[in-house]
């Protein structure tokens, strides 16, 4: 796949074994501006779509876009991020950048789905939510909270389709499901790779190594148990063939909706609620009480410093000097 | 292998023991005077941040608080390495603040009342949330329901952690869950604000509380200064997104300044009740509407006729905390 991304992609051919091009190329796949987004996946998926428009409370985002669909004649709420093709759509669009307008609509949306028994599908491209004044002062962080909240206990199946960029609480507003699948060229990660090389790295050149590091890819993230199913996409890209990708999402979509339909729905709220509860490691020290703080740090110090070659910076350090200055 | 390790914090050693420049008014303030004032200035009223094993001193009954889960501790899962390495940053961040992740949490007492208590630590690599955060809040809010006593969330927090990639994303969806299952329970939630409170941690559970305190000046905010400035090219005026830009953009309920923290928190549960006949397992259909969480709020906000006793009597102020 890599080779086939960097073959199509000439300026970057010589990067071909570097490891941290592969997956900035896959971020360049990702962000292509033409893949194929919810209306358009739709209007090869579905037999019908009635978009719901406005949020009821302030106005109708247009970087989200909500609605009934018949796909294979079943009933759907469908609900997803709506990017522009060209630079006119995506002024009206807003560049594909929600508002919180955008995620109250959703919900209301998804509240139908609940209440008259229809499956939830979500497709999540979208870089973050937008990040101006605007979103701000309307509570784009309580639209979000509120949103990911409804998502975990509504009383229908949810299968969400990452299709480009998974970026951050921005994406995570759509992206609570039973079901997590990814197109194989999209991403998923915690803060875009810009911003995390700008907070890390204290430089916004840094986005490579950032990507890398969060291991934003489909595949990476299937590894890690966020994303269940990687959808491969057809040609080139899912850019190429728009029509193929949406038959492919289709199969799977519609297979796993029959799967989960199959569950009660006790069942499936708690089975989705433990897939969450569960999500993120850690480990249970030996040491149980604070009082002993000293001693097992100095333990795990010893045991730090006897398998690793660098040294950890101490405290003093802090976190904005460069590595290597050892102050033990 | 002998080491000889700096125990002493960070933010006690420097600048010296003994004093202490306020940032808002640049007076020089003795640490002692400081601490008396809950480290808040006394000329200016410039809230400074403190860490939580502080936090939970000043808010608590004396001696009451009951740490649990002190044992949790990260892994750093992906290998990241940015400038330092995750790991380096861990160890760096647990040696200064004595703490094994940015979050501490357990049973205490607020004025006599039993709670559940989570705060956040910002010394704590900028106490940013990772899967052992998340999973700490997560316990907490359960413990809550199992309990059916008040959830309390002190809330100090740059948002997700950027070294748990995707894992750090999920504790938002982790936690929100348990908050949910909170709300359904009709289990009281009170979300404190404290400088700062932003991305991934305002973007879920520390909004959603029954009811939002914030402290004075305390930034809360979704989007990053740079993804804003830079980004959106939009220019922020002074104050924006402080606790009092919230308070009249509708999102916190009340600011509260920190010698008057514990008093008025003690006062809301005196209101915010769990009913004893309250549902202990989320209820289908009543909450599944994004509403019910209102209907949830009144019904918790509907006084229980069961003679407490009022809240200011067992409520009175500490030796040696009150602001003098």
């Amino acid at each position: 796949m890599v080779e086939r991304l960097l073959g199509r992609h000439g300026a970057v051919e010589d990067h071909r074994d570097d490891p941290v091009s592969a997956v900035w190329a896959h971020v360049q796949q990702a962000r292509n501006l033409k893949r194929p987004h919810t209306l358009e996946l739709l209007k090869a998926m579905a037999d019908e779509f009635i978009e719901l428009h406005g949020d009821r409370l302030f106005g109708d985002d247009t970087a989200i876009v909500a609605g009934l669909a018949r796909i294979a004649g079943r009933r759907i709420v469908v609900v997803g991020f709506q990017k522009g093709q060209d630079t006119e759509e995506n002024i009206r669009r807003n560049f594909g950048l929600p508002h919180p307008d955008g995620y109250r609509k959703a919900m209301r949306v998804m509240d139908l789905a609940e209440r008259f028994s229809m499956p939830i599908l979500t497709f999540v491209d979208v870089q973050g939510a937008f990040p101006g004044a605007a979103a701000e002062e309307r509570g784009i962080a309580e639209a979000i909270a509120k949103s990911v909240g409804l998502m975990t206990r509504l009383r229908t199946p949810i299968v969400v389709v990452i299709t480009g960029e998974g970026g951050s609480g921005g994406a995570l507003g759509l992206a609570v499901g039973d079901t997590i699948i990814a197109l194989e060229n999209s991403i998923y990660s915690v803060i875009s790779p810009e911003g995390c090389a700008t907070i890390l790295w204290r430089s916004g050149e840094q986005s490579h190594e950032a990507a890398t590091a969060m291991k934003v890819t489909a595949g990476e993230q299937q590894e890690l148990g966020i994303v269940d199913i990687v959808i491969p996409e057809p040609g080139d890209g899912a850019h190429t063939d728009p029509v193929e990708t949406a038959r492919r999402i289709k199969e799977v979509v519609l297979e796993r909706l029959d799967v989960l339909g199959r569950m009660t729905i006790d069942e499936l709220v708690e089975a989705r609620f433990q897939k969450f509860r569960v999500m993120g490691p850690y480990v249970v020290a030996d040491r149980p009480t604070p009082p002993q703080e000293r001693a097992s740090i100095t333990d795990r110090l010893r045991g730090l410093l006897s398998t690793r070659p660098s040294m950890p910076s101490m405290p003093g350090g802090g976190h904005d000097v460069p590595p290597g200055r050892e102050e033990v | 292998m002998p080491v000889r390790l700096p125990f002493r914090p960070r933010r006690d050693a420097y600048p010296p023991d003994l004093w202490t420049k306020c940032p808002g008014c640049a007076e020089m303030l003795f640490n002692k005077q400081l601490d008396k004032t809950l480290r808040v200035c006394p000329h200016c009223g410039h809230h400074f941040r403190i860490s939580a094993r502080m936090r939970v001193e000043q808010l608590v009954d004396q001696g009451s608080f009951v740490e649990r889960d002190a044992d949790l501790a990260p892994v750093d899962t992906l290998g990241f390495v940015d400038l330092k390495s995750y790991p380096d940053r861990l160890l760096a961040a647990q040696l200064s603040t004595g703490l094994r992740d940015a979050a501490v949490w357990g049973v205490a007492a607020m004025g006599g009342k039993r709670i559940s208590l989570c705060v956040m630590d910002f010394f704590f690599i900028g106490g940013s949330m990772g899967s052992v955060v998340g999973e700490k809040v997560a316990r907490a809010g359960e413990a809550a329901v199992a309990e059916r006593i008040p959830l309390l969330i002190v809330s100090s927090s740059g948002g997700a952690r950027m070294q748990e990639g995707t894992y750090s994303l999920m504790q938002l969806v982790k936690t929100m869950s348990v908050v949910e299952r909170v709300k359904a329970a009709r289990v009281p939630f009170i979300s404190v604000m404290t400088d700062p409170t932003t991305g991934g941690v305002f973007a879920s559970f520390a909004v959603v509380g029954d009811v939002n305190l914030a402290e004075p000046n305390a930034l809360i905010r979704f989007a990053g200064d740079r993804v804003s400035a830079g980004t959106i090219g939009e220019e922020l005026p002074p104050g924006y997104a402080r606790a009092e830009f919230w308070i009249s953009h509708g999102f916190v309920d009340r600011i509260v300044a920190r010698a008057k923290l514990r008093d008025e928190i003690v006062s809301l549960l005196g209101f915010l009740i769990a009913p004893i006949n309250g549902p202990t397992e989320p209820a289908p259909n009543p909450t599944s509407r994004p509403r019910a969480f209102f209907s949830a709020l009144t019904g918790a906000l509907s006084p229980d006729s069961n003679g407490e006793s009022h809240p200011a009597d067992t409520a009175a102020p500490r030796g040696g905390t009150t602001n003098g």
